[in-house]
């Protein structure tokens, strides 16, 4: 590779989790001052690749060997790799937001006179610190009174503040706006130049052509390749080939769709953060959905499909800030998830456990639980009604319990989304919006799943799938929008898409 | 054994730990006393002088449920009793006419309690220590710290009796007869018929012979106490206040068990935003069950006015605490989402019947206070660890000895 000395080597890095081998056999070399990026589709294992480097996953539990600076480290902790020089910068920012600036760059590493906590010296290094990140600020200013981009500066500043070698960032620009994000890759490259290397991981391709010098792809927990690159010219295309290139097996129920109608209509849908004002998650999206059509939504985790669809159903999330939907030709506002249950909308949220589930109730209380109405007679609930509902669903959903008064927390994952579907289908909604509706799931559910999926559809039943895997989209659906950043991106019959057609669609590349 | 014990009582014998203290606690403190526990007056002492913290723990069940807490119970009860009794006195208005004004002033500190949770999000924890040191302070405000005497006519609904008719013979207050035979009849209805729904729905042949069982021993129960109630001097019954609170546990009963406003308190409980993301509207949930404990707050402090006769400036004083102890001790969730009023109500019995039987004992205050924070703390705990561990529950294991023993 290159002429200059490597700063970090994983050789033959392999690590399992119970019943799943996330990396297989993974090798990466980083050399000396240079930005390294990590490209992969959600779930390549990229992640856990840092992890086994920064001593979040100990040494002894993976195998495979990791050299830094020409010796070999067994790191057990993150303290460890910490002292050792390597930072890890992650995408969910890792501050308190009630601290100064000055008391998070030095949490856990507080220095101290006499016991006390150094207050005057503390605050001079910090003043230091983030001049380095072009930083300019009290540094008693509280971090939840900083902008997204400064918050993500401070925290390289407290890397930096602890003399690192190597800087790792995981998706570092995801929650950036353009300037912060330049402004980000303009500030990587200064380190570089001070001697500090940086390894990247992320989705946007044009972020890593511009400022690479070499990248390694991984895919289903294997290094594809790995090559160096001159900056500004890299090949994006090339980088998508080797991420997504899998072949689709017959992994997919074969269907044949027929649709109808146009009977859902969303023009113009903007929701702003409700977190960060003024950032919109969903710039102007417009999609329609036909009766007895299976829609996807491509994109990668946080390009706004969940918040789109939960801002859809009731304004469950976000402010809301313009846009009009229409049902069955009819202009419709729906206020709350109450309205669009009536209206006929299901969403099957992609957190189960958290969204999905009442991890508390039984199988029989989860399946009505949406639909109460339905079970009501003369104001009281009619336990009858509810038993046969709720074994209806059981056979034909062929949910494996032993009976339908246990727990919905004893049961599989891909039997609990059978449970969360049984309790839509039970509202027998028109417009049934599945959110990763596979996630979690073992491969022989998922089949039952998709078969589930085309049952609702050939009922006339529109249907919009959330997905960030591609084959499986390219395989369940018949058309697909992209989504990235918010904003929709390309809409493409699924029989006229690739998965390098929509991964170009669903990343910021230079060309599109 | 352990088999036919469970067709009985239903598999899950675990709810049952805390009735069989409820027994052990009456029976011991029965032979202690020499016999003073397990009599016609003080058992219905014991119901109407507790009455009023087994309606607040129906409310607080609910609140607990949805994972909160109401501390300003016992001030409400106070503040809401002493404005009955000041406008009954200075406004000269009829006796019903008070009862009602009270009972809209617990609606309206319901309402209080609920907007600042419901629409501003503040804990209930804060909300609610701010209403009960509010309302503590306007019960000793509008009274001037001076005791202020009731109507009459609330005598009846803090502790009177039912009447007294029909034939000798029975040997008992034929109301109370009455009232134990509705229940037993009541019972065998609900059991027949969910025999018969059972027997149509599974192929299988159920047996009828557990069914029988739990009727005659139910209907045993019944009748015991309705002879201990019905038994005692001339003029005496089962209780009005234990009337009251019977009928709010049943209405309380089917509420949290029967209806849609029910299933969204303890799906609110058990996870808030899938509960929002099915069609639950949470801030509507937390403000209706908040509205409905200061509502029973009040109906509380009205029943302990009618049993003292006058309305303290001291009335309800930590009572909230006795409340939520009922509700904890009763197998509750402290994180919500878990606990059903008819636990809820054995809860409160433990409590009751600990402060009777130790007061029998002649054991003071102070020393009881202790004993049953300490009750409390070993029934939480108790609770914790069986359900952490998964493990079978105290009768199981009872059970589960003797039966080795017979072998």
């Amino acid at each position: 590779m290159s002429q200059k000395p490597l700063i970090l080597e994983m050789r033959g890095i392999t690590k399992e989790f119970p019943g799943v081998r996330a990396l297989d056999n993974v090798t990466l070399m980083v050399a000396e001052d240079s930005i390294h990026s990590i490209c992969g589709e959600n779930g390549a294992g990229k992640s856990t690749l840092m992890k086994v480097l920064s001593g979040v996953y100990p040494h002894g539990t993976y195998y495979g060997k990791i050299f830094f600076n020409r010796k070999e480290v067994k790191f057990r902790n993150i303290k460890e790799s910490e002292q050792a020089g390597i930072a890890i910068i992650h995408q969910e920012l890792t501050m308190i937001p009630e601290l100064s600036i000055t008391e998070n760059i030095f949490m856990g590493n507080e220095l101290t006179k006499k016991g006390m906590i150094d207050w005057h010296e503390e605050r001079k290094r910090t003043v230091e610190i983030l001049k380095k990140v072009g930083l300019s600020i009290n540094p008693d200013t509280l971090i939840k009174h900083l902008g997204v981009g400064q918050q993500q500066l401070v925290e390289i500043a407290k890397a930096l503040s602890k003399n690192v070698k190597l800087l790792i960032l995981d998706e570092p620009t995801s929650a950036l706006n353009e300037d912060d994000s330049a402004n980000l890759l303009e500030l990587m490259r200064d380190l570089k130049k001070r001697g500090i290397t940086c390894i990247m991981i992320s989705h946007k391709l044009n972020e890593i052509a511009a400022i690479s010098d070499a990248v390694t792809v991984i895919r289903d927990g294997q290094t594809v390749e790995s090559y160096d690159v001159i900056a500004g010219q890299v090949d994006e295309d090339k980088i998508i080939k080797s991420m997504v290139g899998r072949s689709i097996e017959n992994r997919y129920p074969e269907h044949e769709s027929k649709p109808g109608e146009v009977i859902f209509e969303v023009k113009d849908w903007c929701v702003e953060d409700p977190e960060v004002p003024g950032r919109l998650v969903c710039k102007n999206s417009t999609f329609n959905v036909r009766a007895g059509e299976i829609v996807g939504f491509a994109g990668l985790m946080g390009a706004g499909r969940t918040e789109l669809m939960r801002s859809i159903f009731g304004h469950n999330y976000g402010v809301f800030k313009g846009g009009t939907m229409k049902i069955r030709g009819k202009e419709v506002t729906l206020k709350s998830v109450e309205d669009a249950i009536a209206n006929g909308i299901a969403y099957v949220p992609e957190d189960r456990k958290n969204l999905g589930l009442n991890l508390l109730d039984s199988i029989r209380k989860t399946v009505v639980s949406a639909d109460l109405k339905k079970i009501t007679t003369g104001g009281l609930l009619d336990f009858d009604k509810e038993l046969s509902a709720s074994e209806e669903y059981r056979s034909a959903l062929r949910i494996k319990c032993s009976n339908v008064n246990v727990g919905v927390n004893t049961l599989s994952g891909g039997n609990q989304q059978k449970v969360v579907l049984s309790k839509w289908m039970f509202t027998e909604p028109d417009l049934l919006i599945l959110d990763e509706p596979t996630r979690g799931i073992d491969v022989g559910a998922k089949y039952e799943i998709y078969k589930l999926i085309h049952e609702l559809a050939a009922q006339g039943k529109a249907v919009i799938m959330v997905s960030s895997e591609l084959p499986e989209l390219l395989g369940v659906v018949d058309r697909i929008y992209t989504i990235f950043e918010g904003t929709i991106t390309g809409e493409l019959m699924a029989s006229e898409a690739s998965q390098e057609s929509l991964m170009k669609r669903m990343t910021e590349t230079s060309g599109s | 054994m352990m088999k036919a014990i469970k067709q009985v009582l239903g598999d899950n014998l675990r709810q049952y730990t805390m009735v069989l203290a409820l027994v052990v606690l009456m029976l011991v403190f029965n032979v202690i006393s020499g016999g003073r526990m397990m009599t016609s007056s003080n058992f219905q002492n014991l119901l109407s002088g507790n009455a009023y913290v087994l309606i607040l723990a129906l409310g607080m069940l609910m609140v607990i449920v949805i994972g909160q807490i109401d501390l300003s119970v016992g001030s409400v009860a106070g503040f809401s009793g002493m404005v009955m009794a000041l406008v009954a006195k200075n406004l000269n208005v009829p006796w019903y006419v008070a009862v009602l004004i009270a009972l809209a002033i617990g609606a309206l500190v319901g309402a209080w309690n609920g907007f600042f949770l419901a629409k501003l999000g503040i804990p209930g924890f804060i909300t609610t220590l701010g209403s009960m040191m509010m309302f503590r302070g306007g019960v000793i405000w509008i009274s001037q710290s001076i005791s202020v005497p009731a109507p009459e006519e609330l005598r009846f609904f803090g502790a009177g009796y039912m009447p007294e008719w029909g034939p000798k013979f029975t040997g008992m207050n034929n109301s109370t007869l009455l009232l134990g035979l509705i229940g037993i009849a009541v019972f065998i209805f609900f059991e027949s018929r969910k025999y018969k729904r059972s027997a149509a729905l599974s192929a299988e042949k159920t047996p009828l012979w557990p069914v029988v069982a739990r009727i005659i021993l139910v209907s045993v129960i019944i009748g015991y106490f309705t002879w201990l109630f019905g038994s005692g001097r001339e003029g005496t019954s089962f209780p009005i206040p234990g009337l009251i609170l019977l009928i709010l546990v049943i209405i309380y009963h089917t509420i949290t068990e029967r209806t849609r406003f029910g299933r969204h308190v303890y799906a609110v409980g058990g996870n808030k935003s899938a509960a929002a993301l099915s069609g639950v509207n949470v801030s509507r949930t937390y403000f209706l069950t908040m509205m409905n404990m200061s509502m029973l707050a009040a109906v509380a402090g009205i029943l302990f006015v009618g049993r003292s006769t006058a309305a303290g400036p001291s009335d309800g004083n930590s009572w909230e605490m006795d409340a939520i102890a009922s509700v904890f001790i009763g197998g509750a969730s402290v994180s919500g989402g878990v606990g059903t009023i008819r636990a809820t109500m054995v809860g409160g019995m433990v409590m009751a019947v600990l402060n009777n039987g130790l007061m029998l004992m002649g054991v003071g205050a102070d020393k009881t206070q202790v004993i049953k924070g300490l009750v409390l703390l070993l029934a939480v705990a108790f609770d914790v660890y069986n359900k952490k561990a998964g493990k079978e529950s105290f009768i199981d294991k009872l059970l589960g000895g003797n039966k080795k023993e017979e072998k």
